[in-house]
């Protein structure tokens, strides 16, 4: 009995030793090498392109079978539910009051009872459809990616197409997940352990080369962890040294995306458990600017650090996220002004994901950092464009607010995002009374604009 | 959780509010994923908090009373039927409307009902009568603090007694309809 089992166990063991060799092998040679020298295969453009004649295949599928049910479809954008004009508060009260009114309008310039219709409007228009809180929920697609996640048409499935789903279930989990975890603890482990040993180094050109070295080959092994796509453009813009470079903000990811293409200081609050492990190594290799939880609060504090860190000019540019929050990448939330106070030149850079391979956004209110990455990890891609704007100086006469905005523009138009002047800060917060005071104050404008308001 | 959308909500029940509230299938829909992205507790129903976290609402100086306007009298919760019977009133009046049936029951966006729902932003008390406290109440929510409590008395006065004509220094549903000549009102704004 015992002769019987022994050739097969062998047999066995050598089958799996040859498989675990020729998966470590592929993985050598395709993703980790190509991680350290930068250079790339395009086999994920090929992926990229596959996946994408899948999904308008899939999107066809659906609506035929949605027209033999005779079934409506779920289609967010091409179903606008109010056709919205802007025009100012006063045009509008004037508008209502004239098409109401047989009386001559200037001297019917007082109270009438119809001005009300102008608020009620505006509130139920608001009601309908905001600007705002959709921007702190995941984008809706026009069209299936084959998750289950993104599907508001679920019940128009033919069998092709849930056996189709079932299989891109199979190959998301069964096979890329764990060869992006794999990654992604080579990528994290090795940065740790490099940039620790870079550490013992004396400071010196060497010890900088090296760190940058290291630091763009672990970002680079984390990139291929998440099978990201990335486009840069305008390279010739990337940050120089003693600059800020600002971008919008979508997921901590974005960090990893840019840190792959070029050397930045991270500034940020020191966390606890694996996080302050990475950070704390990182600090060794090159200058970071982290901050003590109770330091965070000190806005001067803060100002003078980051001012002292851009005046040294053999630091690396810092990477700031002005919005302070995360937010869905389709607009450009109300940038901080912090940033924008210390004098130095800014590089604007405008990120935009591609939704249909794997929504990036973090809703942090709804799933902690460890479900984000795995929903990351079990997407399709990621896919995204990187744009590298030229760098913009404060002008004369020109205050912070004003600059910071200046600069939001600027990466909204490139990103084709939209440029709101709402505060991300309203995800968790109530809005400022003070916009409440700014309508009343227009509004009793309106009433006898001879008498001098009470304040002003 | 908007994309769980059209799937929670069932062909009849869209059917029931498309012949209450005239919506098309596409215009409900779109509004059922408003009312599941607006309600954070995910209970099926909204509460005042809910509304009040739209920014835009918010600072819309009549938003409470506007809010006020969806919750049945002393309940705390409205859900989608209520949601879009409200809404209901703000949908423009189409032209093949114009010519219904008149012993038909009076669709929800009718004139007389968009006025209405304009008058009880008024009459708090709903006793079908908008008083000078009534009045001095929204204007003062209009302007804020920027008009002094005398010049907003005398706005009020005059406003009363250009719209009171039967002398009861109080503006009833009917005088309101001809102090705002709304007829043509409605068309136009709503």
């Amino acid at each position: 009995m015992e002769l019987f089992f022994n050739p097969f166990d062998n047999l066995l063991c050598i089958l799996l030793g040859i498989s675990f060799t020729v998966w470590f092998t592929l993985l050598l040679v395709f993703i980790i090498v190509p991680a350290i020298f930068g250079v790339s295969f395009g086999i994920r453009r090929l992926y990229m392109k596959t996946l994408l004649k899948i999904f308008e295949w899939a999107t066809l599928r659906i609506e035929r079978g949605a027209k033999e049910k005779n079934h409506h479809l779920y289609k967010p954008y091409s179903n606008a539910i109010i056709a919205r004009e802007p025009t100012s508060l006063e045009e509008e009260i004037k508008e209502i009051r004239r098409s109401g009114s047989n009386k001559d309008l200037d001297s019917a310039s007082e109270f009438e009872m119809s001005d009300i219709f102008y608020f009620a409007r505006r509130g139920v228009e608001s009601i309908m459809d905001d600007e705002v809180t959709k921007r702190f929920s995941a984008e809706e697609l026009e069209s299936w990616n084959l998750l289950t996640r993104s599907n508001n048409n679920f019940t128009y499935i033919s069998l092709r197409l849930t056996v189709l789903w079932g299989l891109g279930l199979l190959i998301r989990y069964g096979f890329l997940l764990p060869l992006r975890v794999t990654l992604a603890f080579t990528g994290v482990g090795l940065l740790v352990f490099l940039t620790s040993v870079i550490g013992l180094l004396p400071n010196g050109r060497m010890k900088n080369f090296l760190s940058e070295k290291v630091h763009l080959m672990c970002y680079r092994i984390c990139v291929r962890a998440l099978t990201a796509i990335i486009t840069y453009h305008d390279s010739e813009n990337k940050p120089k040294n003693g600059g800020i470079c600002v971008a919008n903000h979508t997921s901590p990811i974005d960090v990893i995306i840019l840190a792959s293409d070029g050397c930045y200081a991270m500034v940020g609050q020191i966390h606890g458990g694996l996080m302050g492990v990475i950070q704390r190594s990182m600090v060794k290799a090159c200058p970071h600017v982290w901050f003590e939880r109770s330091e965070v609060k000190d806005r001067h504090l803060v100002a003078k650090r980051l001012s002292d860190h851009v005046q040294d000019k053999s630091k690396l540019p810092i990477l700031i996220f002005p919005e302070g929050t995360c937010i869905n990448n389709t607009s450009v939330m109300m940038f901080k002004k912090g940033s924008f106070e210390i004098g130095a030149t800014v590089y604007p850079v405008a990120i935009k994901y591609d939704p249909r391979f794997g929504d990036a956004f973090w809703n942090s209110s709804k799933f902690g950092m460890v479900s984000y990455l795995l929903r990351m990890m079990s997407s399709w891609a990621i896919v995204c464009s990187v744009w590298y704007l030229p760098p913009m100086s404060r002008e004369e006469g020109e205050d912070a607010v004003q600059f910071a905005n200046r600069v939001k523009a600027a990466i909204a138009r490139q990103g084709g995002l939209v440029d709101l002047l709402w505060d991300g800060g309203l995800k968790r917060e109530k809005v400022k009374d003070t916009f409440k005071e700014e309508q009343q104050k227009l509004y009793s404008k309106m009433l006898r604009p001879s008498w001098t308001p009470l304040t002003t | 959780m908007g994309s769980r959308a059209s799937t929670l909500l069932r062909e009849e029940e869209i059917e029931e509010i498309k012949k209450e509230t005239g919506f098309s299938h596409s215009q409900i829909t779109r509004l059922y994923s408003r009312f599941t992205s607006l309600d954070k507790g995910e209970n099926g129903t909204l509460s005042r908090e809910d509304f009040q976290r739209i920014p835009e609402l918010a600072i819309n100086p009549l938003g409470d009373r506007i809010i006020n306007a969806f919750f049945p009298e002393g309940e705390d919760q409205v859900n989608f039927r209520g949601f879009m019977r409200t809404l209901a009133h703000f949908r423009p009046i189409e032209d093949n409307e114009k010519n219904k049936n008149p012993t038909a029951s009076e669709p929800l966006n009718s004139r007389s009902n968009k006025l209405l729902f304009a008058f009880r932003l008024y009459d708090l008390d709903r006793d079908d009568k908008i008083s000078r406290d009534e009045l001095l109440q929204v204007l003062r929510m209009m302007v804020g603090v920027n008009i002094s409590d005398e010049q907003l008395g005398s706005i009020a006065d005059r406003t009363i007694q250009e719209a009171d004509t039967n002398g009861d220094s109080c503006i009833s549903f009917q005088e309101f309809i001809k102090a705002s000549l709304v007829e043509k009102l409605c068309e136009t704004c709503f």
